[in-house]
């Protein structure tokens, strides 16, 4: 293999990295409000969950319906660190993040042997559970009403900001991509992909199925657990909504919508939606039923979600040229 | 007394375990004509208290009410399977898991800009005076419930064994291509099976409102205690899914009742993960192998 | 020599229905056991069984002396057991090479975190693995198919796609579900000359066949199945003879190659 195609894969496979990071840097230039900003922060957000999630169900075919309580457990944690054990908000994410990676590794055994329905129930009721604890310990988690964030402070400094935020939330953003696609290209994204396509074949290949889902299952409630404790960290406060089905859904479609298997279709999934309904403002009420219309168009006519298609659209385009 | 106390939540359970029983038939209904669990099933439920609700409220007779509500439910359960599920047969599971999630939130947004987010009632047919057994107190709406269901389910097993369409379900369910090839029209049992249970759903909805009442969101729990139910029947045995339906809400209103009133939907989850973990084929259910 | 694989009484009941009924067989390194029958025999079932897809009902299964009856087809694998497919399970959406790579999954260090921080280690290995696979492919000859995805592949480039897979593993025993299935007589000589190649690499190799004229050719030792049950075993020559096994394929008229067993 020759520098040039070396470069050409090595450009390729950091496409992705290298666009999000590139509109990053250059989206604040454009914008003209702190609304924007702060729609950018949610947008960061959701699409590291996304992306969590879209390791689980696009590399290895797995659909989760209770992505969000592991969301709600990483932004509670950033809230329970500091009120129930003393820990700055700064070390209670970490402390989210492996709290959550833990769980699902612990429950990801019994779960993972179910397939098709059977997981998507068993991962809507996990998630459902999380939501019920959250709205009902009031003691501890201040019931439905929430509780308060304190404010991060590093070395001093108190973050705080919409500004300071963005880059926060933007570099966490373009870490986990770069963490999601050193994984997809390793013997271990190889693998989750064989699982995905053929399980029987990449079980006498030698891949331990069951170890792999688990894994990728912790991977994914990782960064669902990061972004929410993000979030929770910019807000200021945490309510039991963030684990809600709702979110669990939300985050599917922008999993299916964005492209399965696809990290760049993870963040337009995430802006697809959360950006959309700004500019619908009149059909505001509408918004949940056109997320179950979304959810049922893309499964019936783009199955392969938005980057995909475009992706297979130039390809066949370029092929039709060259011919 | 912890007798009266116990009769109580057994009354209570069985009332809402029957309602779970309707829901889950429907649910296997559909799943042994087309292979899709319809995760929208709840939905129907909703459909049927919250229509019935609103033609009483237009000023039409309760009677006429239910019955064009039935039938409003079941034509959008026909639209359901024609629009949503039919264009994408043949799909791999998890794209019908997401486009079934996906009707039943269609149809909760939809009901939520139509009906609001307020709760309704129903009258109770059969008046207000509660029932005493045995020290407990009984609402005479859930005999009706008890009834009602076991009259529908009547009705539905004479249909599928007595008639030549409830035959050509039972093909259709048993071997897909030979009901094809004895010239069984699919797509119009399919569809027939959607209208089946999309019925079972409303008169459900209708008979438990005046209990529970209906409000636009009922339907996600309500779908997942019939799967509940469903798991611990062993998917696609209709029997099944009535005994589980009865086990799963007098499992939840000994939890209400003893443990706590807080987790009483916590009840159906524990249900289906410890199925799930312990009778992957449901208690009734059986083996089945991958070909490879 | 010792047999490398071998199996005692090998049983399983699929409901009420016995599919397969005490299979013995033993093979040693360098030796190709061809398993034939008619349909329905048994002999993907058989499969199933020594590949750890199914457990038995009864019976052992044995891997270089080691009882590894009912052990998860990814550990037999471990100890150098892998297999192909009869319908063919190739993962549709990756590329040959990339399919090629999954067999050197257990070759490959599987340390998560260098995986995901991208370890200079990790780019090493995946030059190294290319490499390998590459020349697995060579070996089949779908070298020119590489980066092509696995779902434009021609039926009979699949069948040798999956061979190639296999040998990635490095595997000790090989057993093959119809690898000539659907071949033309052209595909099916290459796939004859892969077969007695690895053989002669001191690799067991287990054959499911229907093409007579291959099997006949290239087994060292034939092992006849009907109705789940051992119905003979020999060498060609005794099992081209053998009155219960011409019997068992009487009526199977228009089937290619079975006239030649009978005849010679």
């Amino acid at each position: 293999m020759n520098v040039f195609n070396t470069l050409r894969n090595i450009v390729e496979n950091r496409a992705s990295l290298i666009l999000i990071g590139a509109m990053i840097l250059v989206l604040p230039l454009l914008m003209t409000s702190s609304f924007q900003m702060r729609l950018a922060i949610v947008v960061w957000v959701y699409a590291m969950a996304v992306i969590g999630l879209n390791l689980l169900m696009g590399f290895a075919g797995q659909v989760s319906l209770g992505h969000a309580g592991f969301f709600g457990i990483g932004a509670y944690s950033v809230a329970l660190g500091p009120s129930q054990l003393g820990l700055s908000p700064a070390l209670s994410l970490p402390a989210g993040v492996a709290f959550c990676g833990i769980l699902a590794l612990v429950l990801g055994r019994p779960i993972l042997r179910l397939k098709g329905h059977y997981l998507a129930v068993a991962t809507l009721g996990l998630g459902m559970l999380v939501f019920m604890v959250l709205s009902n310990e009031v003691e501890l988690t201040g019931g439905p009403d929430g509780m308060q964030v304190p404010r991060m402070a590093i070395l001093g400094w108190k973050v705080k900001g919409t500004d300071t935020w963005y880059w926060i939330t933007g570099i966490a953003l373009i870490i986990g991509v770069w963490l999601a696609l050193n994984l997809i290209n390793s013997p271990t994204g190889l693998a989750l992909r064989a699982i995905r396509d053929s399980e029987v074949a990449a079980s006498v290949l030698g891949v331990d199925i069951a170890k792999y889902k688990v894994i990728v299952f912790s991977i994914s409630a990782c960064f669902a657990s990061a972004a929410g404790g993000l979030l929770a960290l910019y807000n200021g406060h945490v309510t039991p909504g963030l684990s809600d089905f709702l979110i669990s859904v939300q985050m599917v479609t922008m999993v299916v919508l964005g492209g399965m298997g696809s990290i760049a279709g993870s963040l337009v999934g995430a802006a697809l939606i959360i950006i959309l309904p700004q500019f619908l403002t009149s059909l505001h009420e509408y918004e949940h039923a056109f997320l179950g219309l979304i959810m049922i168009l893309t499964m019936i006519f783009m199955r392969s979600g938005i980057v995909p298609s475009i992706g297979n659209a130039i390809k066949r385009g370029r092929h039709d040229s060259n011919s | 007394m912890p007798l009266s106390e116990f009769l109580q939540f057994l009354i209570s359970g069985l009332t809402v375990g029957f309602i779970y029983g309707a829901v889950a038939l429907g649910f296997t209904v559909i799943y042994n004509a087309s292979h899709v669990v319809n995760f929208a099933q709840g939905e129907f439920v909703m459909l049927g208290g919250m229509f019935t609700v609103f033609g009483i409220s237009l000023g039409l007779p309760y009677l006429a009410a239910a019955i064009l509500a039935i039938a409003l439910t079941a034509l959008i359960g026909v639209a359901l399977y024609e629009f949503a599920i039919r264009p994408a047969r043949g799909a791999p599971v998890f794209a019908l898991i997401i486009i079934t999630i996906g009707a039943s939130i269609l149809i909760r947004g939809l009901a939520q800009v139509g009906f609001g987010t307020s709760f309704f009632s129903l009258p109770s047919l059969a008046g207000d005076t509660p029932i005493k057994i045995g020290g407990a107190v009984a609402q005479p709406q859930s005999f009706v419930v008890v009834i009602g269901t076991l009259v529908m389910v009547g009705l539905l097993a004479l249909l599928m064994r007595r008639t030549m369409i409830g035959k050509a379900l039972i093909a259709a369910s048993t071997d897909l291509i030979a009901a094809r090839l004895v010239g069984i029209n699919v797509r119009m049992i399919v569809a027939l099976s959607f209208a089946i249970s999309a019925v079972l759903a409303a008169v459900a909805g209708i008979l438990i409102t005046p209990i529970s009442l209906v409000s636009y969101d009922i339907g996600v729990l309500l779908a997942l205690k019939a799967f509940a139910a469903v798991m611990l029947g062993g998917i696609g045995k209709p029997a099944g899914a009535l005994i589980g339906g009865i086990l799963v809400g007098v499992g939840e209103a000994m939890t209400a009742g003893y443990l706590s009133s807080d987790y009483k939907d916590a009840a159906a989850f524990v249900i289906i993960l410890v199925v799930l973990f312990f009778f992957p084929s449901g208690l009734l259910g059986s083996e089945h192998h991958e070909r490879v | 020599m010792t047999a490398i694989l071998e199996t005692t009484g090998l049983s399983i009941f699929f409901g009420g229905l016995k599919a397969l009924d005490n299979v013995s067989l033993a093979v040693r390194p360098g030796e190709i056991l061809s398993v034939i029958g008619p349909n329905g025999a048994g002999k993907t079932t058989l499969f199933n069984l020594i590949s750890g897809v199914y457990q038995p009902s009864s019976g052992q299964v044995f891997l270089e002396g080691q009882d590894v009856t009912g052990q998860e087809p990814n550990k037999l694998a471990g100890m150098g057991l892998t297999r192909t497919f009869q319908n063919l399970q190739v993962f549709q959406t990756m590329t040959a090479l990339e399919n090629v790579m999954v067999g050197r999954h257990l070759h490959e260090k599987r340390n998560i975190v260098a995986h995901l921080l991208s370890l200079p280690s990790v780019r090493r290995q995946r030059v190294e693995s290319r490499e390998k696979a590459m020349e697995c492919l060579a070996r089949v000859d779908l070298e020119q198919y590489a980066h092509q995805p696995a779902s434009a592949l021609p039926y009979g480039a699949l069948k040798r796609l999956e061979i190639a897979r296999a040998l990635a593993l490095s595997p000790k025993v090989l057993l093959l579900d119809e690898p000539a299935a659907g071949c033309n007589p052209r595909e099916t000589e290459e796939v004859d000359e892969i077969i007695s190649e690895i053989a002669a690499g001191g690799m067991a190799v287990v054959l499911v066949e229907h093409d007579m004229r291959l099997v006949m050719k290239i087994s060292n030792h034939i092992l006849v199945l009907n109705f789940g049950r051992k119905l003979a075993e020999g060498n060609a020559a005794s099992i081209a003879a053998d009155p219960h096994v011409i019997e068992a394929y009487l009526g199977l008229e228009g089937d290619k190659g079975e006239t030649g067993a009978v005849a010679e």
